[in-house]
């Protein structure tokens, strides 16, 4: 059973569609990624998901339940991409406060908190005003937030976004505690090496459509970059690429795409060295989700 | 590069409209709102409506005479009779009794009423040596002007009957000075009697009004705060719904302003022996319904305004407005009777006036009926205006 299930949400804010036919699902214990341009629709669609939206037509299923928008969703955590946190209480105090929003109460509350100070590495500045916090330890409380209450579905906007890499690692590991808790995460980010290494499966958004959706390997063959790229440094400017190469500006540099490595690079570098060129470094790799990406959203600005 | 600066401060004004607003907009409105009490720009002078509750208890040829003479100076309404037109206590067409005259003072019907005693015939222009029977004058001493000039205008009067006959001029060997006035009379105060500083209960309550106002608009910024930060988002999507959001804003805006004018009237108890023990049950049905009532002003300006810059100055606008033809800076009574009723769109002319019926007047609960229901009118009207405006945050 599908943790979420999208069927084809449309939303229009006058005349613009922000989701023009959407449709995905989450499956349970799933770390599914999120991606799209600047104004794609990702925001709407965790909107509508949080019931903060009502769609024009479509539908939102948690847990195999449609839900209208603004009906209570207790199983659902959200962790906004701002640090919705008061600057001027107490980290306890801000986990009290949207643990008590979230149905928490007594002793549960208590030992949510506990537990969340200790999962975030701030127990020991749990007194301490969150104003005083640096950009880090406000991402971590931000999500510990959203996850007090033990949501079986969270929702994370950008959950990294402006940490340095030992936060992101940190948030990554609190992620992974998540999921080995049985939490089930959809997550928008724009750091695409994040979302090709920590995501099972991603979806792309454009135009407030999902383009695209699969493990990386998936969203490489619907892009039609399934080959591998082929990169040679050469000793000297070529003339002119050798059959089966191209040319990408430095004249010292060639790039091939091949389907098969074992049985296509010996001829590639047999045409190169016919061609009285030496090969000074050698890289073959297969298409990034940088490259997919683009490839499926286009190189325009957005805004 | 300096008349580069100096473009780029221009250019960043023109497009700044809270700036604006503070620069050009409330200095105008100040402007003219005090033009208009002191210069009767649009209005009549306020000397010439002064109403003047008349007992003639002589009813004598003289003090009628003085009467007319008085009813004919353009800055009184003298009434000797209950006016069918007033509020006061009293039926329409009753003569007016010291009694019925005090009260009118009392509950601030009238800033002064004139008593013309029995025996006052012969003191009209009679300066012959020999006791001289005074007029009274009941006096509201929260409004020190009125019974001066009414204190002139008797003369005046008295000078008038004489000259159209009514009085024979006797005049004594060696008259003191004080002894030369036409009509001889005594103040006497009906309110504030056992007190040394009479006006700190209207001063005590006039900042604390403009200043609760103040604070409401500027702790309701807090939900524009909340929407930059995402935690207003956060906070609707745990379940609360823009009622409940609503209603906690306006029960903490409205806590706020009670401690606040309590600290304020502590503070004027300590210093300035305002009296807050002995009117404490007045104190406290204002004090809760006036802030319940600032506390959703500010509501409805933090729900309307999109940034906390348009919410400044929509607040200086509004607050210092309200205030300065509300009664916080200069008295109502001393306005002329139009501004005093322009005045009563703005719920703190309400509050201010149940503050000094609590602690000038010494009226009982039930007299506060009137403010306690447009203030609690007030904060309905704001609460519902204030719920309107905050659709924008709701499910789009």
């Amino acid at each position: 059973m599908a943790v979420l299930e999208i069927r084809d949400a449309r939303k229009s804010f006058f005349a613009t569609r922000a989701l023009d036919g959407l449709s995905l699902a989450l499956r349970e214990g799933e770390l599914l990624g999120l991606l799209g341009p600047n104004g794609a629709g990702k925001t709407t669609l965790i909107r509508a998901i949080a019931g903060r939206v009502r769609l024009d037509s479509g539908t939102v299923a948690l847990f195999g339940h449609t839900l209208a928008a603004g009906a209570r969703r207790a199983d659902l955590g959200v962790v906004p991409q701002e640090n919705a946190l008061y600057p001027l209480l107490t980290a306890r105090e801000n986990l009290e406060t949207f643990g008590r929003l979230n149905g928490l109460e007594g002793k549960r509350l208590r030992e949510r908190t506990a537990w969340a100070l200790e999962w975030t590495g701030l127990a020991d500045r749990a007194r301490t005003l969150v104003r005083a916090f640096s950009g880090g330890m406000k991402r971590r409380l931000n999500l510990a937030c959203g996850v007090l209450h033990e949501p079986r579905l969270v929702l994370l906007d950008e959950p990294t976004v402006g940490v340095d890499p030992q936060s992101r690692e940190k948030i990554y590991d609190m992620l992974g505690g998540l999921r080995q808790g049985g939490a089930s995460l959809l997550l928008t980010t724009h750091y695409l090496e994040e979302a090709e290494a920590r995501c099972e499966r991603i979806v792309v958004v454009d135009h407030g459509r999902a383009v695209a959706a699969g493990t990386l390997a998936e969203l490489v063959d619907h892009a039609g970059l399934s080959g591998r790229l082929v990169r040679l440094r050469l000793d000297r400017a070529a003339a002119a690429p050798p059959a089966g190469f191209r040319s990408e500006g430095d004249p010292a540099v060639l790039t091939a795409t091949i389907r098969d490595v074992g049985a296509e690079l010996p001829g590639l570098l047999a045409r190169v060295r016919d061609a009285g060129l030496g090969v000074r470094d050698l890289e073959v790799r297969s298409a990034s989700l940088q490259s997919v990406f683009l490839q499926l959203t286009g190189r325009d600005l957005r805004e | 590069m300096i008349g580069l600066l100096v473009r780029s401060a221009w250019v960043q004004l023109s497009r700044d409209r809270a700036a604006q607003v503070l620069s050009f907009i409330v200095p105008i409105v100040f402007f003219s709102v005090f033009a208009v009490i002191f210069g009767g720009g649009t209005t009549v002078d306020r000397t010439s409506r002064l109403r003047v509750p008349v007992v003639d208890e002589s009813r004598t040829e003289r003090s009628q005479a003085l009467i007319r003479a008085l009813e004919a100076d353009s800055a009184l309404r003298v009434n000797v009779v209950v006016p069918p037109d007033a509020r006061g206590p009293g039926r329409a067409g009753e003569p007016f009794t010291r009694a019925l005259a005090e009260e009118w003072v009392r509950r601030g019907n009238a800033a002064v009423a004139l008593v013309l005693p029995v025996g006052i015939e012969w003191s009209i222009m009679s300066f012959a040596q020999g006791e001289r029977v005074p007029a009274i004058l009941l006096s509201d001493p929260s409004d020190p002007v009125a019974s001066r000039l009414v204190g002139g205008l008797l003369q005046r009067a008295a000078l008038r009957v004489a000259a159209s006959g009514g009085a024979d001029l006797q005049l004594g060997p060696g008259s003191p000075a004080e002894r030369m006035m036409p009509v001889p009379f005594e103040e006497e105060r009906v309110l504030g009697r056992k007190r040394q500083s009479p006006m700190i209960a209207f001063y005590a309550a006039g900042i604390a009004v403009m200043f609760i106002m103040f604070a409401a608009a500027g702790a309701g910024g807090a939900l524009i705060e909340e929407t930059e930060s995402g935690t207003l988002e956060r906070v609707l999507t745990s379940g609360l719904g823009m009622n409940g959001l609503l209603l906690a804003k306006w029960l903490s805006l409205t806590s706020f302003a009670c401690a606040q004018i309590v600290v304020m009237f502590m503070w004027g108890m300590v210093a300035f022996r305002l009296p807050l023990l002995a009117h404490l049950p007045g104190f406290a049905v204002m004090t809760v319904t006036t802030a319940a009532a600032a506390a959703a002003f500010g509501l409805v300006l933090a729900t309307l305004s999109r940034t906390r810059q348009q919410l400044s100055g929509l607040a200086n606008l509004l607050v210092l407005g309200l205030n300065a033809i509300g009664g916080s800076m200069f008295p109502r009574f001393l306005m002329s009777e139009t501004l005093q009723q322009i005045s009563l769109v703005g719920f703190n002319a309400w509050a201010l006036d149940g503050y000094l019926k609590v602690f000038w007047r010494e009226a009982p609960l039930a007299a506060l009926a009137p403010q306690v229901g447009a203030l609690l009118g007030f904060t309905a009207l704001f609460l519902f205006l204030a719920r309107r405006f905050a659709r924008r945050w709701e499910t789009a």
